[in-house]
């Protein structure tokens, strides 16, 4: 006990974590002492237990992110890992566990026990890298069908139109002719099945799964109506876009939901590490297509902390980070706009507040389509700072033959909408909403999610600070130039749908307070240097090592776990998505209520298919 | 339309029909049918109602479209209906995957004819950047006819006006008195698109045949081995 005082007063908190978990379970722990990685390594079979007092005694109570890497030919018995990024919500870094399994008989146990939040992303590892958790509740493909063939993350599993294991693939014009993957499939379309496979007599899975999951019928002894079973989705306008749900439904009311996903799976993380790290920019872009410039900036952030790693780092220019964090607000006032026009979709006001919030929009995307050329799809961040300068002038470069023609100064944009037209717009918003009789009666008190429910299932963002819980990444681990910006955490305590309606207006009010003391800044910084890598060099050399490179986006904390092997292409590339995880705690949300209010609670979490599904 | 009434309609394209008096007063009418089919194809052009089914990013660009600035209604496309029965036209507008193209075909056989696809942005028309993934179909037109192609990623607002011109004037081009131009004018109804079904990879049921030889010649491989 003498000995653990003194290792506290001189090492972090986190250190003194790591000495206290090595001092607990002596030999069930080491650390992963590998050039560049951080956490400790857990023996399997004690895995829970370390978790537990992770959680419960050293204070880490939030499981950020769980993710399973295969190394293959990279570690010794070409092991699979998981590994859980768990962090304390007074701030400061994360606690990061592993635990490591052999690839052919995969299984580790389940933590969710432990962290309900872990529930979505051991559905993942098991259905995208094949890892069976012991005492999982619902251990069942999520982003693929059942029935599908393979473990498709798994390093030796190749899809149909696999060409090459990395790019830049070295030819794409064997002897001089093009050629395209469709025609060396038999099949000529993307698909390939198991050599034993039979057709005649198959019975396809994939739906009966579902539906053995929520049994129709009557209880005869306690129950006065049939349960019926509704399939929402994935084509239905509540539904933001591909999402689907399996509600069990009494009468009118929930008594059981299944959220179905994967129907806009797109192999986010497959394409991502046979990629260069530079190309896994655009592809970022189409993860939460309203906010792509947050998604950079994450993502960014990720391959920034592993350029650290190695000796000669340029850190981004303040001009750089003084763009980014404009770009990042901006694009916060734009999603939670759109967000609030949504929910008013999903309450009844079919479109029309909806219209609102896109005039707003529009005007941002000028700006955006202004600078990086386009308007969603800005590709515009790179690893030490920015693709382009702010232009000189705004252009009408979207403006139709009929439209107004538009030519502004930057600033001068730039200002008017930062000091003037947003608020304005926020206001508007607020006017004509908050007291609104319709809005009140149909969301406060519902959809609760008390504050030890969101910690436990790992909300993120608004959902998470709706419910009393403090917790911004820009300020529990500051990133960028936060730490020298002024800004309160926005905080309500309710945690329904009202609370996650006001929190978001909000979070724009201090995004307004941000983006007036960033203009300044812009101004004294205008002419310096926007990039800090030298000549101009996009990709550099990125170091082997692991980061978690974590920001704070509109929807919720978004995570890039990237593994590098000194290699050009990330050897691991995962996205701890906001809107997948914030989606655990949907059912809970939604039992007891009436089946309209699941629309509106969905609504209220704000969810977006491409980061759900990825 | 019944049978009959389709022998009507196809008869009048023939010459030696008589335009009547009283139209004939009015404007100089060759064939009666030509003019049916500009009257018919002008109400058709201007109030094709678009089905909402918002895949991926393409379906954002779709509602900005559809909204303030953009303003589809102009074009006579009112609303985004959500049921398929009462949509003429399939916006697919985004990334189209195995598990989607089940219930997209689904859609594609309930919408009531005449009805039009019109494949929005590069992963509608290809796959796009994530062609090479194992869980994205490489295009739409792999599974279902699709009129229209509106490149991009995602297309323009602007673009997607322009793919909505284009269908315009295929609409015009479209004749009643012409059996063979499209299914809906032929004397049989227009046939459903079989339902894929999720196997251990997507199963397109019009390759059945090019499955069971590929794992006839695998068994038969196997059993002399």
């Amino acid at each position: 006990m003498t000995e653990y005082v003194q290792i506290a007063e001189t090492v972090t908190p986190l250190q003194g974590a790591i000495h206290r978990l090595e001092a607990q379970f002596a030999g069930a722990v080491r650390r992963d002492d590998r050039e560049g990685f951080s956490g400790v390594i857990v023996d399997s079979g004690r895995l829970v237990e370390v978790a537990t007092f992770a959680r419960d005694t050293l204070g880490f109570s939030y499981l950020s992110s769980a993710t399973a890497v295969d190394y293959l030919g990279k570690a010794e018995g070409d092991p699979l890992e998981m590994v859980y990024h768990t962090y304390n919500l007074q701030g400061g870094p994360a606690l990061v566990l592993k635990a490591r399994t052999p690839r052919s008989e995969a299984t580790l146990p389940s933590l969710v026990g432990v962290w309900p939040g872990a529930n979505f992303q051991e559905r993942e590892a098991w259905d995208l890298m094949g890892i069976r958790f012991e005492g999982h509740p619902n251990l069942t493909r999520i982003l693929m069908w059942e029935g599908f063939n393979g473990h498709p993350l798994r390093k030796d599993w190749h899809e149909a139109y696999y060409e090459e294991d990395t790019k830049p693939f070295d030819s794409r014009w064997p002897e001089g002719r093009v050629s395209r993957a469709e025609e060396h499939n038999p099949y000529g379309r993307n698909v390939k099945y198991p050599a034993d496979f039979a057709l005649d007599g198959y019975e396809s899975l994939a739906e009966k799964a579902l539906y053995d999951a929520a049994p129709m019928g009557v209880h005869v002894t306690d129950m006065a109506t049939d349960r019926v079973v509704v399939s929402m989705g994935p084509q239905h306008p509540s539904t933001h876009g591909v999402f689907r749900m399996i509600a069990t439904l009494d009468g009118e009311t929930i008594v059981g939901l299944e959220p179905v996903m994967g129907y806009l799976h797109r192999n986010h993380d497959k394409i991502g590490e046979r990629n260069t790290f530079l190309h896994n920019m655009p592809f970022t872009d189409r993860l939460d297509y309203f906010c792509s410039m947050s998604n950079n900036h994450g993502y960014a952030l990720a391959v920034e902390q592993l350029m650290a790693l190695g000796k000669r780092y340029e850190p981004p220019t303040y001009r750089a980070e003084a763009i980014r964090v404009l770009m990042v607000e901006l694009t916060r006032i734009l999603n939670h706009l759109v967000a609030i026009g949504f929910l008013l979709n999903d309450l009844g006001a079919y479109f029309t507040p909806l219209m609102y919030a896109i005039i707003e929009r529009e005007l941002i995307l000028d700006f955006f389509e202004a600078t990086s050329g386009s308007r969603m799809m800005c590709n515009y961040m790179r690893f030490g700072g920015v693709a382009y300068d702010l232009p000189q002038r705004i252009e009408g470069t979207a403006a139709l033959v009929n439209d107004r023609v538009r030519d502004f100064d930057t600033m001068h944009y730039l200002r008017d909408l930062i000091n003037d037209r947003l608020p304005r717009a926020i206001d508007q918003t607020n006017d004509l909403l908050t007291t609104n009789e319709i809005i009140t009666n149909r969301c406060i008190g519902v959809g609760v999610l008390t504050r030890e429910d969101a910690i436990a299932c790992s909300a993120a963002g608004p959902v998470l600070r709706a419910s009393g819980v403090p917790y911004d990444v820009r300020r529990a681990e500051p990133y960028s130039i936060y730490p020298d910006l002024e800004f309160d955490v926005a905080v309500r305590y309710h945690g329904d749908i009202y609370d996650r309606y006001l929190i978001r207006l909000d979070e724009m009010r201090q995004s307004i307070r941000i983006l007036k003391q960033i203009l300044p800044i812009l101004e004294e910084t205008k002419g310096q240097p926007f990039f800090a890598g030298r000549g101009g060099q996009y990709n550099p050399r990125i170091p082997a090592g692991e980061a978690y490179g974590r920001a704070e986006n509109p929807k919720g904390e978004l995570g890039y776990y990237v593994v590098s092997d000194g290699g050009q292409n990330p050897w691991r590339y995962h996205v701890r998505a906001p809107s997948f995880i914030n989606l655990t705690a949907l059912e809970q949300m939604c039992k007891g209520h009436k089946v309209a209010d699941v629309v509106a609670i969905l609504g209220s979490i704000d969810i977006v298919l491409g980061e759900v599904d990825r | 339309m019944t049978n009959s009434d389709g022998d009507f309609l196809h008869e009048l394209h023939h010459p030696d029909v008589p335009v009547p008096e009283a139209v004939r007063s009015v404007v100089t009418v060759t064939s009666f049918g030509k003019l049916m089919d500009a009257i018919y194809n002008w109400g058709r052009r201007n109030s094709v109602w678009p089905m909402f089914l918002g895949l991926a990013c393409c379906a954002i660009e779709m509602i900005a479209t559809a909204s303030s600035r953009f303003d589809q209604a102009r074009f006579g496309m009112e609303l985004l209906r959500a049921s398929p029965r009462q949509a003429d036209l399939m916006i697919a507008s985004g990334t189209v995957t195995k598990k989607m193209i089940v219930p997209i075909v689904r859609l594609y056989n309930q919408m009531s004819e005449p009805k039009y696809v019109l494949a929005m942005g590069a992963c509608a028309i290809g796959g796009g950047p994530f062609k090479e993934g194992y869980s994205v179909v490489s295009g739409l037109d792999k599974y279902i006819p699709v009129d229209i192609y509106v490149p991009g990623c995602p297309p323009t607002p602007q673009a997607l006006l322009y793919g909505f011109l284009m269908l315009h004037k295929k609409i015009d081009g479209q004749s009643l008195g012409n059996r063979n131009s499209v299914p809906w004018y032929s004397r049989t109804p227009g046939e459903d698109v079989p339902v894929p079904v999720l196997g251990p990879d997507i199963i397109d049921p019009r390759q059945a045949y090019l499955l069971r030889r590929a794992t006839t010649t695998a068994s038969e491989a196997h059993a002399s081995a």
